[in-house]
């Protein structure tokens, strides 16, 4: 009996895999079927799905993406600590000290990455018009996946807390508080009060919600690193879930219209 | 620069419906199961069907809310929004004082030609485009914000770049022991009439 043989018979190894490793087409299915990993992929895929000019494939590079920055980032966060003392000493100390520091630079350019191939994925899926019944639900998925990339971006742009970022944020969450209704300064915000007394003002509007208060501060980067970190993440990681199962349950990648 | 703990109150929003009452004798025959807002009222309040679902639903529109009332801070670690700058025979004329530029504010004292005198007044260093901070260039007595270059005279009127209005005046006035006290919680914007408000000026 080879080693192999041994290890494969051995009570450790069949208690992990129950079934032996594919060798024809029924036995494929079950041990697809029976792996939690496994099972959440079609157990076949058409040949077109992986003719690269069709498809692009650049909604598979977003989420491998998606997965390159959470791990990065997770990994990151070893090092890294949102407060107003530390946040921009840690980052160049990620640079300067830490070994394979580069980590820090590949969240960034994974990143920007991210954003160009979600908007090739979104411009691919136009031109072959893979946005049509039954998919529109879909492609609203995806927009909002969309969103929550370009938040991602935003939020994560603060973290290193130097001017570029500072700013950066300023500027935006202004933008925001000329928004009609939720800031305070936008149209509309006026028309809800109660006598004399402004129930949209600065320091309850939606961007006094997002900052933590009335200006960019260590409450603002505390809010950021954990939208950032866990609260987009986990939104994300729920819509993606949708948006994958949906374009399974439609016939799969690069499926007849 | 000392930081003090400011307790604001940020407004409410409604609270939680509270439960549900106890189920009472049942009404008539005819109520129970009918299709009408009576039989609809007896199976959401008198059946323990009714009564469970409700509560879940109350419970779980208290708790949304709860969240979003929970993510508006109540205290606020930003600093104390008047401060003193001293008396007001320190200002020179013509001059923008550049030492509580940190708190946000520049104290200028400058000939103002509507009131006929010298008057002093406390400038925001907000830039009225998208919110930077601009710069005195005493050379060339104007305010120039670094960010897409808006400028601004030194009262504070916006005259290139793109910021649509002048810069805000801080509410400014004098203290019990003589000193200039600057309040950052009143504002005084020039394009609505404000700078007359005897409140956004001293006369020196």
């Amino acid at each position: 009996m080879s080693v192999g043989d041994f290890i494969r018979n051995s009570q450790v190894w069949k208690s992990i895999f129950r079934h032996p490793a594919p060798r024809d087409r029924r036995n494929r299915v079950v041990v697809m079927l029976t792996n939690v990993f496994l099972h959440l992929h079609p157990v076949s895929v058409r040949k077109s799905g992986i003719a690269l000019s069709y498809t692009w494939c650049m909604g598979g590079l977003t989420f491998f993406l998606f997965l390159v920055e959470t791990v990065t980032g997770v990994l990151l966060m070893f090092y890294y600590r949102p407060t107003l003392e530390h946040a921009y000493n840690d980052i160049l100390a990620l640079r300067d000290v830490a070994t394979l520091g580069i980590l820090r630079e590949l969240h960034r350019w994974g990143a920007h990455a991210m954003v160009i191939t979600i908007w090739l994925h979104m411009y691919r899926v136009f031109l072959t018009g893979s946005y049509k019944p039954p998919r529109e639900f879909n492609w609203g998925v995806g927009v909002i996946l969309l969103v929550l990339t370009l938040l991602l971006s935003f939020t994560g742009y603060l973290l290193p807390w130097d001017q570029l970022a500072i700013w950066a944020i300023t500027v935006g969450s202004n933008m925001g508080r000329a928004t009609p209704f939720l800031g305070y300064e936008g149209p509309g915000a006026k028309l809800l009060r109660v006598g004399d007394v402004d129930l949209i003002h600065s320091g309850s509007d939606a961007r006094f919600i997002l900052l933590g208060g009335r200006f960019v501060s260590g409450d603002t980067l505390l809010r950021f690193y954990v939208l950032h970190c866990v609260a987009i993440p986990l939104a994300a990681a729920l819509l993606i879930a949708v948006h994958f199962w949906r374009v399974r349950k439609d016939g799969g990648i690069s499926g007849a219209l | 620069m000392a930081e003090t703990t400011n307790v604001t109150e940020a407004p409410a929003p409604p609270a939680a419906k509270t439960a549900p009452a106890k189920p009472a004798a049942p009404a008539k025959a005819t109520a129970k199961g009918g299709k009408d807002r009576r039989g609809f009222l007896y199976v959401m309040f008198c059946t323990w069907f009714g009564i469970a679902w409700t509560a879940f639903t109350a419970t779980m529109i208290g708790m949304t809310l709860g969240t979003i009332r929970f993510l508006y801070p109540n205290v606020l670690s930003e600093p104390p929004s008047k401060f003193k700058v001293g008396p007001p025979d320190q200002y020179e004329p013509e001059k923008v004082v550049e030492r509580f530029k940190p708190q946000g504010a520049w104290i200028v004292r400058h000939k103002d030609d509507d009131l006929g005198g010298d008057i002093i007044y406390a400038l925001s260093t907000t830039c009225t485009h998208l919110g930077c901070t601009p710069n005195w260039w005493d050379k060339e007595q104007k305010f120039k914000c670094p960010c897409h270059g808006s400028g601004f005279k030194i009262t504070g009127v916006n005259f290139e770049g793109p910021a649509p209005r002048p810069l805000e005046r801080w509410a400014i006035g004098i203290a019990d022991d003589g000193q200039i006290i600057v309040d950052k919680s009143k504002k005084f914007q020039k394009e609505l009439g404000q700078w007359s408000d005897p409140e956004s000026f001293i006369k020196a």
